[in-house]
């Protein structure tokens, strides 16, 4: 009963054991399903045994619901929520180098300065700049930076938290907030 | 060592090899049956054997790399049909670990997407709490294999024997043993007002050791019912409402029953490809209850609309309790739609006709089941026609006494998986049902039965090649055939004979009686080459993606000569 609806974002926040071999479990699961991880971030929560993962992926409905499931089953994974499903806020941080030469230098930096960026390195040539925001914001910069020439860009992955007075904040901090009792809780089965 | 002890641990089923050499050194005495196999795979089929025979979780120990590496068939069958197997892994010590030294092969990574959990220890310390998870993660929710990965210098470090864990606390792993009363109670509606409803049971009740609280489900509701072919026994084969198995190669009257039905209850059921056939027409025009302990399962092919997590046994007593509440005077209400079925029933039974001349396989099969039926044995087949044979006139009344290779489907699971369950029970009657195909790619461990006094009765249905290849290659293309055929064969008695195993052989029909009993009454182990008609076909069939009302069967008694055609 696979129905035909078109490939949607998920942005999928997991949290999971800190272990070796985790991450790649979940990579497996996904890619198994023959679905391509757009990005992903990984770092500690305030509990250093466990890890908080942010996933970007396109996929049916139908199937998502399957590697959500999926995904729950794997030992080593505490929770998973599809912030798509919620409200939440969701940031990008990049580092790009643009050519820079003479003519363009001001009005590159007038655009860094529209998009709040970051001078962080520059050379006769070129303007290295920081700049954090959503998918929509971080693609709009690109647009405009592109004419010039991008040399070289990096991205950290997405990162996602929900909104504090929405339920979502509350299902991924029972187990990895930082209070005491939240940390009492994290020790015992939670999920 | 002590750990497994501890885990109440009896029987290992292993291949030595160096790196292991400290683990059984440590105890040269072991308090454990020590199973040695010739053959990762055979032994890893032998615990799942052990395993579906008595409800235990069967562990394996192997030796690094190729030892591991194959092991890695028998772990993803283990996965597809839920048994609790523990491998442990002894691998290179961690020093060394990821340098391609001899005999190494990355055993978590090659296992990580067949077990249902695999983990490498890193400190001696850590084991006993390791081995306890395991042991708890492989045998609670959906059963499934778990792989410890056990570096050298880790089994070999000293650590302090702090004594082993009562519990476990996993927080990412919580399955959910009871049903939520809100949706057992409007199942129980739902039961109430079907007037033509079918059970559709399978592995999961075996799993979940319910089969008691499964019949009273059916003695209750008075409801037919069907088993998948992993889930046989759950209910007895002599029970008025049995219908048989469904689904591709299923009964009749089983089949027409899961598409005529306006309520289906799917218990520990995961509609597989084959019992559903064609995904888009099954389950359209009828209610659907399903009942699964994992929640991956429910929704995955077809809509369910109650859905049930929670443990089989668990749920079952809950819906009987409410069941038992409604005043419904079942068979009476049924009677329209049990006069429906015997017709189905009358109309294509399963049935073969045994002249002069060549033994048919199905009659050898049904004679073996009928033989050996008043022993209470455990019968155990390998994969392919034969296995569809038997299953088709399974005889068994308990549960944990069918053993077969359902989801992977893997030729030579049953020579193993008995080896394991004859292990287990030495003294019962276990009897392998095998292809000819299959014995071939387990035969290596024929030993392994004289060694340790194993009576293992093998019947090897033999049509010199692989029967269901064959019946498949001549539906699809009938001018061309792939090789089938297995043309140049061991003599299968003098195989046996020089492994120190009894052999027979029967090739006529009027032998097959006597040779039978036999071999069962042969004390040891016996392997008995049964010749029998080579171009057979299994029918009824539903072709593969066509809708379960596409069924098609041999017509009138089946033919003598094969091909039958496809009428």
């Amino acid at each position: 009963m696979k129905e035909d609806t078109s490939r949607r974002r998920h942005i999928l926040t997991l949290l999971v054991e800190n272990r070796i071999g985790v991450l790649a479990k979940i990579a497996g699961l996904i890619a198994a399903k023959g679905y391509n991880i757009d990005s992903v971030s990984v770092g500690e929560t305030m509990d250093n045994s466990i890890s908080r993962i942010t996933l970007v992926v396109h996929g049916d409905d139908w199937v998502m619901e399957q590697v959500l499931k999926q995904l729950n089953r794997l030992i080593d994974v505490i929770k998973v929520v599809d912030m798509t499903e919620e409200d939440y806020i969701e940031r990008e941080m990049i580092l790009v180098r643009v050519n820079a030469d003479p003519p363009d230098r001001a009005e590159i930096l007038r655009i860094a300065d529209i998009f709040r960026a970051k001078v962080v390195d520059l050379t006769h040539r070129t303007y290295t700049l920081e700049v954090t925001g959503d998918e929509d914001k971080i693609q709009a910069l690109l647009e405009l930076l592109r004419p010039f020439g991008i040399k070289e860009l990096v991205r950290t992955g997405r990162i996602a938290i929900g909104r504090a007075n929405k339920s979502l904040p509350r299902k991924l901090e029972r187990v990895a907030g930082n209070d005491e009792e939240v940390e009492k809780k994290s020790t015992a089965a939670v999920k | 060592m002590k750990s497994l002890l501890e885990e109440g641990v009896t029987t290992i089923f292993g291949q030595p090899g160096d790196v292991f050499l400290h683990g059984p050194d440590a105890h040269r005495d072991p308090p454990f049956k020590h199973i040695r196999c010739r053959h990762g795979q055979v032994a890893t089929h032998a615990a799942e054997g052990y395993y579906k025979a008595t409800g235990r979780t069967g562990t394996v120990v192997v030796s690094s790399g190729s030892a591991a590496t194959n092991c890695v068939t028998a772990i993803t069958d283990a996965l597809m049909d839920s048994m609790a197997i523990v491998v442990l892994n002894g691998h290179d010590p961690t020093a060394i670990m990821g340098c391609d030294t001899s005999q190494e092969a990355d055993v978590v990574g090659t296992t990580r997407s067949c077990t249902k959990h695999n983990l490498l220890t890193l400190k001696a310390d850590h084991i006993p709490r390791v081995i306890k998870e395991a042991y708890f993660i492989a045998r609670s929710g959906r059963p499934g294999p778990v792989l410890v990965d056990l570096p050298q210098d880790v089994m070999t470090g000293r650590a302090e024997f702090k004594g082993y864990p009562k519990s476990v606390s996993i927080r990412g792993y919580n399955p959910q043993v009871n049903g939520h009363p809100g949706q057992i109670k409007k199942a129980a509606d739902l039961i109430a007002h079907a007037k033509r409803p079918v059970i559709y049971g399978g592995g999961g009740i075996i799993h979940s050791d319910a089969s008691e609280e499964f019949c009273e489900l059916v003695d209750i509701t008075q409801i037919p019912t069907t088993l998948t072919l992993m889930g046989l026994g759950a209910l007895p084969t002599d029970h008025p409402l049995w219908l048989g198995m469904p689904g591709m190669y299923g009964i009749f009257c089983a089949n027409k029953c899961m598409i005529n039905c306006d309520l289906m209850i799917a218990i520990g059921s995961r509609f597989d490809d084959r019992v559903t056939g064609k995904l888009a027409d099954f389950g359209k025009q009828c209610k659907v209850i399903h009942v699964d302990i994992d929640p991956t399962s429910i929704q995955k092919n077809v809509k369910v609309d109650i859905p049930i997590v929670g443990d089989v046994k668990s749920v079952l007593r809950d819906l009987n309790k409410e069941l038992r509440k409604i005043e419904r005077n079942w068979a009476t209400e049924f009677k329209d739609w049990y006069a429906q079925i015997e017709a189905w029933r009358k109309q294509h039974p399963v049935r073969y006709e045994q002249k002069e001349g060549t033994t048919k396989p199905q009659y050898a099969v049904d004679m073996i089941l009928r033989l050996t039926e008043d022993y209470d044995p455990i019968i155990s087949t390998g994969v392919g026609q034969h296995q569809i044979w038997t299953a088709q006139v399974y005889r068994g009344r308990k549960p944990r006494r069918w053993v077969t290779s359902g989801g992977l489907g893997t030729m030579g699971y049953g020579f193993a998986a008995a080896l394991g369950a004859q292990a287990a029970f030495p003294k019962s009657l276990v009897v392998n049902i095998e292809g000819d195909g299959g014995f071939q790619m387990a035969m290596s461990d024929l030993c392994t039965l004289v060694e340790h006094n194993l009576p293992l009765k093998t019947f090897v249905i033999n049509n010199k090649g692989m029967g269901m290849v064959r019946q498949w290659q001549q539906h699809v293309s009938p001018q061309r055939a792939s090789h089938p055929d297995l043309t140049h064969q061991p003599d299968f008695v003098k195989l046996a004979e020089a492994c120190g195993v009894a052999g027979m052989r029967i090739e006529r029909p009027d032998e097959v009686k006597a040779g039978i009993e036999k071999a069962i009454n042969t004390p040891g182990p016996v392997v008995v080459d049964l010749v029998v008609e080579r171009e057979e076909h299994c029918f009824p069939i539903i072709p593969v993606g066509t809708p379960s009302k596409d069924a098609t069967d041999a017509g009138g008694a089946t033919p003598d000569k094969v091909p039958q055609g496809w009428r």
